[in-house]
C-alpha cells in the first residue's frame, strides 16, 4: 500500500471558491470572469479560434496564478487561503489543459497524439494564435 | 514557456566528495562547451529556423540541456559537499572558494566566467547549426577527457557517461535537422502572377489566423 501523503484532491476546501477570494490575491483570471468573446482582430468575422484564443488565455492566467502562488507558498506554507487557492487552480488548469490538448494538439511534449502534431501548431514566437 | 520537474534526468548520488574532480568537471556547467553554453545557443537560434523540424530540434535539445546543466550542477555540488576549506585548498580550488565558496558558478576549469561569447547566432540557419554540430562534438570530447580524468569513481563515471551519450544523439538529431533546411533552402520557388489570386490574398484578415472572407 502506497501511503498517500496528501497530495490527494479528495478533501474539499473549507475556504469559498476562487471567486470570492480571487480578489484579495489580485488575480484576475479570465476562466472565472466568464470574460468576452471577442477574437480582438478587428473583423466582423465570425472567428473560429475564438474557443481556442479563449482557451489559451484562460491557460496562461490559470498557470501565472499558479507559478505566482507558489512563490507565495515557498515562504508561506501555512497560508490555508493560498493552499485552496493553488490546489482550486492547479485542477482547473490541468482539466482545461486535457480539453485544449483533445482538439488542438499538444502543449508539451509530454502530451501523446497518434501522429506527431507537435510540429504542426505555430510557436509561441511567431505571434499566430495567442 | 518552461516548468520544473522536481526529478533529475538521470540519478546522482556521489558518496566521496573529490574538489579535484569538481574543478575540472565545472567546465561542462559554465565552460566554452558545456551546457549552459549549449542550451543557450540552441535557445536563442530556434527562433529564426526556416522549418518546424528545426524549430522542435533547436526547441526541445535546447530544453533538455537545461536538465543536463542541473546534473552537472549536481555533480559539482555533490563532489563539493563536506569537505574542509583545507581539503579544497589543497585540491587546487582555494582560488574559487575564495570567490565562490562552495556554490556552483558558471566557469571553465581554468577559471573563465561564463560568457555569451561562447556561443553564436550567425543568422544564417545552415551556419548556425553547422555550430550547433561541432558544439555537440566539442562537448562529446570534453565529456570524453572528463571521464579519463575521473576513472576512479564511478559514482561520478556513470552520469557522465550518460551525458556523452546525449550530445552523440543530439549530433545525429542535428545532422537530419540540417539535411531538412538544406532540402527546404533548395526548394523551387514559385512566384504567383495572378492579379485574382493576389486580390484573394489581401483580402485576408491580417489580425487573425483564420481564412475569414472579411476586408481588413
Amino acid at each position: 500500500m502506497i501511503e498517500d501523503r496528501n497530495c490527494n484532491m479528495n478533501n474539499e476546501c473549507e475556504f469559498p471558491t476562487p471567486q470570492g477570494i480571487n480578489a484579495a490575491f489580485g488575480y484576475n483570471t479570465a476562466i472565472m470572469n466568464d470574460s468576452n468573446s471577442n477574437c480582438g482582430c478587428n473583423c466582423n468575422c465570425e472567428c473560429e479560434d475564438e474557443t481556442r484564443s479563449e482557451m489559451l488565455k484562460n491557460i496562461r492566467c490559470l498557470s501565472f496564478a499558479i507559478v505566482d502562488l507558489a512563490q507565495y507558498l515557498n515562504t508561506h506554507p501555512n497560508d490555508q487561503k493560498a493552499l485552496c487557492l493553488h490546489k482550486e487552480y492547479c485542477r482547473q488548469l490541468k482539466d482545461l489543459k486535457d480539453k485544449y490538448q483533445k482538439i488542438y494538439g499538444p502543449l508539451s511534449i509530454y502530451y501523446p497524439c497518434n501522429k506527431w502534431r507537435w510540429l504542426e501548431e505555430p510557436w509561441p514566437w511567431e505571434g499566430g494564435i495567442e | 514557456m518552461w516548468t520544473y520537474n522536481k526529478v533529475l534526468q538521470y540519478p546522482i548520488n556521489i558518496k566521496c566528495p573529490n574538489a579535484k574532480l569538481a574543478k575540472f568537471i565545472i567546465s561542462q556547467y559554465g565552460g566554452p562547451d558545456g551546457e549552459l553554453a549549449a542550451s543557450l545557443r540552441y535557445l536563442s537560434q530556434r527562433f529564426a529556423m526556416p522549418d518546424q523540424k528545426a524549430k522542435a530540434t533547436l526547441n526541445d535539445i535546447g530544453t533538455e540541456e537545461l536538465a543536463h546543466l542541473e546534473m552537472v550542477g549536481t555533480i559539482v555540488h555533490q563532489l563539493t559537499q563536506g569537505l574542509s576549506p583545507e581539503e579544497i585548498k589543497a585540491a587546487g580550488l582555494g582560488a574559487y572558494y575564495t570567490d565562490h565558496g562552495v556554490d556552483v558558478y558558471p566557469q571553465s576549469a581554468a577559471g573563465m566566467p561564463f560568457t555569451a561569447a561562447y556561443i553564436a547566432a550567425k543568422g544564417d540557419p545552415i551556419a548556425n547549426l553547422q555550430e550547433d554540430l561541432a558544439a555537440e562534438q566539442k562537448a562529446r570530447a570534453t565529456y570524453e577527457k572528463l571521464i579519463d580524468l575521473c576513472c576512479d569513481d564511478p559514482d561520478v563515471l556513470d552520469p557522465l557517461r550518460f551525458l556523452r551519450q546525449r550530445e552523440i544523439v543530439h549530433f545525429q538529431r542535428f545532422g537530419e535537422a540540417l539535411r531538412g533546411v538544406q532540402d527546404k533552402l533548395a526548394e523551387k520557388r514559385f512566384f504567383m502572377n495572378d492579379t485574382n489570386m493576389a486580390n484573394m490574398m489581401s483580402n485576408n484578415c491580417n489580425g487573425c489566423n483564420n481564412n475569414c472572407n472579411c476586408n481588413n
